[in-house]
């Protein structure tokens, strides 16, 4: 495989099959931890870890998967890495594991791991699907990251903790939930219309 | 190679092949971080209660208070500077939260009033019922609770009727924050009078709820 297949299938996961802003995929953590910056960074970077563990596991193990039993497999296998993440984040940096707290666990069901593992990893080589994980994972991360420094700036006037302007000119709204839709569906439109052009 | 087939056998064989590899892997990650994870929870621990207490150079072991109507105990640690008693520290907890159970330090000194707190544990609002951290001990109008006594002072909001300002937009993480205050001078009141010998012990730890 050439250097260059492999760039071109890491930018389709971040930009013309952006999880999040083009597949609508893995909704719920993306909405639920993006309150900061760094928790959607977090999240996307354990999310990517995932990702990029899971394609490649099941890709290596395609041909000795019997297809009927290819989804417990593919979950037991997700649910390995996602536990290890888990484990490590709460030994190393406890204070990245207590903000996000459920949403880690929550990876396991993440559609996106399954379905990349599903309609990517079982098809591909091991070298593409790792670059596939990569990518999906970046983007993932990219706007997890992206929704998390909105909503931070515009709830609480900062970025990554940095005071921008004075928290009481925030709106709150944004820390929100109802914030996490608007900030989403402005930067879904904006996204595409970037996309087209 | 080819795909294997989806017989009995196979299924059998490759599903119970994955969870045992699974199961090594998670293992020995597990034994890896067993040590950290205990040691940053105890890390996190002492700092809260260092932050919560005058200074001291000697904690007596935990003890473990049980007040009536409570499930789980509350812990207390009594600190020493030389021989001299400095105050206690109790983790506090309340299942009234806005979402879920608040898990405090508190620090008492020997008179009774809080000379601080600290928040283990929340699940509150981002942004709202999350200020419960520094709201109260931010010296602006009500809201700081250090210095006063759960004895003397009525430690609920003034919404109801009590001297303290509640968080604003969070009122039910305030109550549920007091409440957590109140159990622990409680729990540090049991405990003293037990210790100091009093017959009225068991009336006097009554609850405001």
């Amino acid at each position: 495989m050439s250097q260059n297949s492999g760039m071109k299938t890491m930018l389709n996961g971040i930009i013309k099959e952006n999880p999040v802003f083009v597949l609508l995929l893995g909704m719920c953590p993306t909405l639920g931890t993006t309150s900061s910056a760094v928790n959607g960074l977090g999240m996307g970077l354990a999310t990517t870890f995932v990702l990029l563990s899971a394609n490649v596991v099941v890709s290596l193990l395609k041909n000795i998967i019997p297809d009927k039993v290819r989804i417990p497999a593919f979950i037991v296998v997700i649910a390995t890495f996602v536990t290890l993440v888990e484990m490590v984040m709460q030994a190393y940096v406890p204070a990245l594991y207590d903000s996000l707290g459920l949403f880690i666990p929550l990876i396991v069901v993440n559609c996106i791991v399954l379905g990349r593992a599903e309609a990517f990893a079982a098809k591909n080589t091991v070298g593409k699907s790792f670059f596939d994980g990569l990518g999906m994972g970046l983007g993932f991360t990219m706007a997890l990251t992206l929704l998390g420094t909105v909503r931070e700036l515009l709830g609480t006037g900062k970025v990554f903790s940095m005071t921008i302007f004075p928290e009481n000119y925030g709106m709150l709204l944004f820390v929100l939930a109802p914030g996490a839709f608007i900030a989403l569906a402005y930067l879904i439109a904006i996204f595409n219309k970037l996309k087209k052009a | 190679m080819a795909k294997l087939e989806s017989t009995f056998k196979n299924m059998v064989l490759v599903l119970t092949g994955i969870t045992i590899f699974a199961a090594v892997a998670l293992g020995s990650v597990y034994s890896l971080t067993k040590e950290p994870i205990a040691a940053s929870k105890k890390a996190k621990q002492e700092n809260a209660i260092k932050e919560v207490l005058p200074e001291f150079d000697r904690l007596d072991a935990e003890e473990l208070i049980s007040l009536e109507g409570f499930e789980a105990p509350f812990v207390l640690y009594k600190a020493y500077k030389g021989d001299e008693f400095v105050g206690a520290a109790v983790q506090s907890y309340s299942g009234n939260g806005f979402s879920g159970e608040i898990k405090v330090m508190v620090g008492f000194d020997p008179e009774g009033a809080i000379v601080n707190y600290s928040v283990l544990e929340q699940k509150e609002t981002p942004g709202l019922g999350t200020k419960m951290a520094d709201w109260f001990k931010t010296e602006k109008g009500k809201q700081d609770i250090r210095g006063k006594n759960p004895e003397i002072n009525n430690l609920t909001v003034s919404k109801d009727g009590g001297e303290v300002d509640a968080i604003t937009a969070a009122t039910i993480s305030s109550r549920a924050f007091l409440e957590t205050i109140r159990y622990a001078y409680s729990a540090y009141k049991q405990d003293y009078d037990a210790a100091s010998g009093a017959t009225e012990k068991t009336d006097s730890v009554t609850l405001n709820q």
